[in-house]
């Protein structure tokens, strides 16, 4: 046994109140109760390899911030990555809120110990709806890839439950990759996902190849994402959900939550299902840690039946206009009916959807306009400015673009490796490499603008790629 | 000296705050937004000429306009009406490890260098936190006595879904992934293992106890076939009950060829007492945000850690987080990895608290938890049976670990009063409502405490006095009980249709009005 030590986060760790605890069981020690239960031959009996505690908050402090400190983050260079998490103005509201002990430390306290937790989440998904124009929205859960991987598995049981049971899932071939990984490995053992060309020009679906793949009569729903991952507008959502529909298989959106000011919901484009991911709206960025998926969808039991997560029910109490919250129809989740319920799930990120309604409700719909304006502006901007640099070509697919472009590298003789390399040194991060994931654009990458974008960083970016391309 | 009140004058706030879509006025702004540069509006234009016709939005959404101090005042509100663990005696919700989160974590968590990190960054600028991670992997390879960490999921049972999948990914290497398709769990055991196993196809057998309480290796021995993929079982279970038969229930499974897998999504009781690698397990999970102290965040953002054997070690999700001797990276070149459980790489900000922990206790401090989460809960137990009508069903006289599973069923046989009932009573007292148990509910009118290694002697003996409390008004005064909670911030019941009807299922106020 290790010897006591007095430690601040353990009151009984004082031996005598140990001991006086020790002594009401009748027991000589902690060993002899443990001892008692687990067979000798299963206790561990060397110390623990692991470092000697640093016992003071101070020393703490400069021990973990000490390596944290190597980091250099992009408060302190510009930065033009996205490609699925977005740097915005996160208003203090959202972190003073965040951090209040009880959001900050509360679980799954229900209806009556946690009202102002329910009605919080309430109002996000309230809210949500309303940027959504969906009226049912789900809990949070772990991120947009799970929300899509979920969607899709949803159509899936859909199909199951109508008696037509399909086992395709079409995406777009410019579909972000990372979500396209994660859905491919969660939806492999009931269904099979595959890739929609696009037009080399455009970017966009190509329909025809779309309508090929929807005359097996085998697909279960068509996926697509607006703006797509590569950044322009998909500007034929009606006319996807108007093919799928025809074949007998469900359309899913993810639009990009921070566009919904001005962008129309896919949910008015003839999306039965929308979903995504609600990090922009609130969330740091944190290394990608403040990611949390939606699910949405009109008030049709059909679908909302198969949802995997929780729901949060408003209820009339005796006294006319006080309500309430519960789980609702729990039974379709894990935690209600074990391996009968429609997909596992688990603690996901009640506290980032908290966060989220503190943002909505902060923007309002002035502010979501704005938002969505002023990216507009800052990544034409960001097009044009680039487009005069000779040897790249911005914005390959001549689109209209939300927050994101692509910009073509070939003719440089560089890899997009060694240009962001070369940009560090100017205290820029350049946009992520594409020529990993898309091969046939080549030396490419994903540049990204946001509100927080300024005209100077954005001709400050032009300048040193412009020079990093003449060699100077 | 010590202290604990008995006579608590609580009441929960209770501001009827109205719902926030009824809020503010036409006009009124929560937060201004940048601009474009005057230049940049200029040369671009407006969002009508920027956007493609038919994608303009018609209508604006219908969002609350409201001033910043109201938005405010309003959140506020509604957080005074949440029992946090910051603010009440937690160890109503058991299995869950309410823990104390330190403090001093979270300054570390909102850090710049944390917080504006992007997870596509260069290698070289985000050398601190992936020299955290690492570290964080070997910690946790010493704890549980495995090979290889993954810390890429996004909560526990994220960890327990990709251990699902290095199932597959084993068997189906070894040709063997359309034979073996059934996985062995208890029905004690945390819901998310058959629930994850069944989101990947697999069969369910799901084994019960035993009359001691533990799961039955009888009918273990007749569930294994040339199907079983594996048996993914928690120990203790709920119950707190330690499977003393563990290492049989091993090697009976390994004969079979299926895999063992241990959920110690709580690993509270067991820190540096015993490990899932030397009882013979090829893998394990923890919940990073239950022993491993990170805040609860009402339901995450968690983290898990997906620990595996070293014969599993290249299926984990990909990349993984190396060292070269001088710079830490992220390998994605694992042609075996199960691929991604989610974006980027795990909840960075849920491991740094996790790592902060572990260096503040280091191995002695670190044992001390699971010793001092057992001497509480078996003082806890003593205090707490002393109720007459409370009683602690299976393995009679047994010592538990970290936490067990109570019933109340002779306190409601004689009064008729439910623990669903005293599971709302309870927050009169100041204190969250407690978790009964998983579904289903095999063990009648259940109560599930868990008394973590942060509470004081005080502390439990509040509890308990709070419980002994109510188990008198049960006898004197039942209708108090029923009608309960008086105090709390909803001071009335709801009508319980309303989540059990889709008829009434409203999710959004738009939808309920």
């Amino acid at each position: 046994m290790g010897k006591d030590f007095v430690h601040p986060y353990m009151p009984n760790s004082v031996p005598e109140i140990k001991q006086e605890m020790l002594q009401e069981l009748g027991v000589e020690s902690i060993e002899d109760i443990y001892k008692s239960v687990i067979p000798e031959e299963l206790l561990y009996k060397e110390r623990l390899d692991l470092p000697e505690p640093i016992l003071s908050e101070h020393a703490l402090k400069k021990h973990v911030m000490g390596i944290l400190e190597k980091n250099v983050s992009t408060e302190e260079y510009t930065s033009f990555l996205g490609a699925g998490c977005y740097k915005h103005q996160v208003p203090a509201l959202c972190d003073e809120i965040n951090s209040r002990g009880e959001f900050l430390t509360g679980y799954c306290g229900d209806t009556y110990s946690d009202h102002g937790k329910m009605q919080a989440i309430f109002e996000y998904t309230s809210m949500m709806g309303e940027l959504l124009d969906a009226d049912v929205v789900s809990y949070t859960n772990y991120d947009g890839g799970q929300a899509v991987s979920s969607s899709l598995r949803i159509a899936l049981r859909v199909m199951r439950s109508r008696n037509t049971p399909k086992s395709v899932l079409l995406v777009p071939s410019t579909m972000n990759p990372e979500i396209f990984a994660q859905a491919r490995e969660y939806c492999r053992s009931e269904g099979r996902i595959d890739k929609v060309a696009y037009e080399r020009e455009t970017g966009l679906m190509d329909l025809k190849d779309l309508e090929e793949r929807l005359k097996s009569g085998d697909v279960a729903a068509v996926f697509y994402e607006n703006p797509s991952y590569l950044g322009f507008f998909e500007t034929r959502g009606e006319k996807i959900a108007e093919l799928a529909h025809k074949y007998g298989a469900l359309c899913i959106a993810q639009p990009e939550v921070a566009a919904l000011g001005v962008m129309e919901s896919p949910m008015n484009q003839g999306a039965d299902l929308v979903c995504g991911d609600i990090q922009p709206l609130g969330m740091h960025i944190q290394y990608g840690g403040g990611q949390a998926g939606f699910i949405a969808c009109q008030q049709d039991v059909e679908l909302i039946q198969e949802f995997p997560t929780y729901m949060y029910g408003i209820a009339k109490t005796g006294e006319e206009g006080r309500y309430g919250w519960g789980r609702a129809m729990n039974y379709r989740c894990s935690h209600g009916s074990r391996e009968n319920a429609n997909e596992y799930f688990g603690t996901e990120t009640g506290l980032w959807g908290i966060t989220a309604g503190v943002y909505l409700a902060s923007m309002g719909p002035v502010g979501m306009y704005e938002l969505g304006e002023t990216i507009l502006q800052n990544v034409n901007y960001a097009i044009q400015k680039l487009s005069e640099v000779p040897g790249i070509r911005a914005n390959v697919f001549r689109n209209s673009n939300f927050q994101e472009f692509v910009v073509d590298f070939n003719e440089t003789g560089k890899t997009v490796k060694e240009i962001n390399q070369a940009l560090l040194k100017e205290q820029i991060f350049g946009g992520k490499d594409l020529s990993r994931d898309f091969k046939e654009l080549g030396q490419s990458a994903l540049y990204c603008v946001s509100e927080l974008t300024t005209a100077d960083e954005i001709e400050h970016l032009a300048e040193a790629l412009d020079q990093i391309i003449r060699g100077c | 000296m010590g202290y604990y009140k008995t006579d608590r004058d609580f009441h929960e706030a209770r501001w009827d705050e109205p719902i926030i879509m009824e809020l503010g006025n036409p006009g009124e702004r929560g937060v201004m937004v940048p601009k474009a540069d005057k230049r940049v509006v200029e040369s671009t234009g407006s969002v009508e000429e920027l956007l493609p016709k038919g994608l303009k939005r018609k209508k604006p959404p219908k969002l609350p306009e409201m001033s910043q101090m109201q938005v405010l005042r309003h959140y506020m509100r509604l957080s005074q009406e949440t029992i946090g663990t910051d603010i009440n005696i937690d160890i109503g919700l058991g299995t869950c490890t309410m823990k104390y989160s330190p403090k001093i974590h979270e300054q570390f968590i909102r850090s710049d260098k944390l917080k504006e990190l992007h997870p596509y960054q260069d290698e070289s600028t985000v050398q601190g936190i992936l020299e955290i991670i690492y570290q964080l992997e070997q910690y946790l390879k010493a704890i549980s006595g495995m090979s290889k960490v993954s810390l890429q999921p996004s909560g526990g049972t994220q960890a327990i879904f990709a251990n699902v999948e290095t199932i597959r990914a084993y068997h189906e290497a070894r040709g063997e992934g359309e034979k073996r398709n059934e996985i062995i769990t208890t029905i004690l055991s945390h819901p998310g293992n058959p629930g994850a196993a069944a989101t990947l196809g697999y069969k369910v057998i799901t084994l019960y106890p035993d009359e001691n309480g533990i799961p039955d290796i009888e009918a273990l021995k007749a569930a294994v076939s040339e199907h079983t993929a594996a048996l993914m079982i928690t120990n203790p279970e709920d119950t707190g009950i330690y499977n003393e038969k563990i290492r049989q229930f091993v090697d009976i499974v390994h004969e079979a060829g299926g895999l063992c897998v241990y959920d110690q999504a709580n690993l509270n009781g067991l820190f540096g007492i015993t490990r899932a690698r030397d009882a013979g397990f090829d893998m394990c999970h923890y919940n990073l945000h239950k022993s491993f102290s990170s805040p609860h965040g009402c339901q995450g953002p968690g983290a898990g850690a997906q620990c595996v054997s070293e014969e599993l070690a290249k299926y984990v999700a990909a990349p993984t987080v190396e060292f070269d001797g001088e710079k830490y990276y992220l390998d994605d070149n694992r042609p075996d990895s199960i691929g991604k459980l989610r974006k980027y790489y795990g909840v960075p900000a849920v491991l740094v608290r996790a790592y902060a922990y572990i260096r503040s206790l280091g191995p002695d401090g670190i044992k001390q938890i699971a010793e001092l989460s057992i001497l509480n809960n078996n003082y806890m137990l003593k205090k707490l049976l002393e109720i007459d009508g409370l009683s602690m069903p299976m393995a009679e006289g047994k010592y538990r670990l970290e936490q067990a599973r109570l019933s109340w069923k002779e306190l409601t046989d004689e009064t008729g009063v439910t623990t669903d009932d005293i599971c709302r009573r309870i927050v009169d007292y100041g204190f969250q409502d407690y978790f009964a148990s998983h579904h289903p509910r095999i063990i009648p009118e259940p109560f599930t405490p868990e008394p973590v290694e942060t509470y004081s002697k005080d502390d439990i003996d509040e509890f308990v006095a709070a419980f002994k409390a109510i188990a008198e008004e049960a006898r004197n005064d039942p209708e108090l009980v029923k009608t309960a909670p008086h105090k709390a911030a909803l001071g009335s019941q709801i009508q319980e249709e309303y989540l059990t009807e889709w008829e009434n299922f409203a999710t959004t106020w738009r939808a309920f009005r």
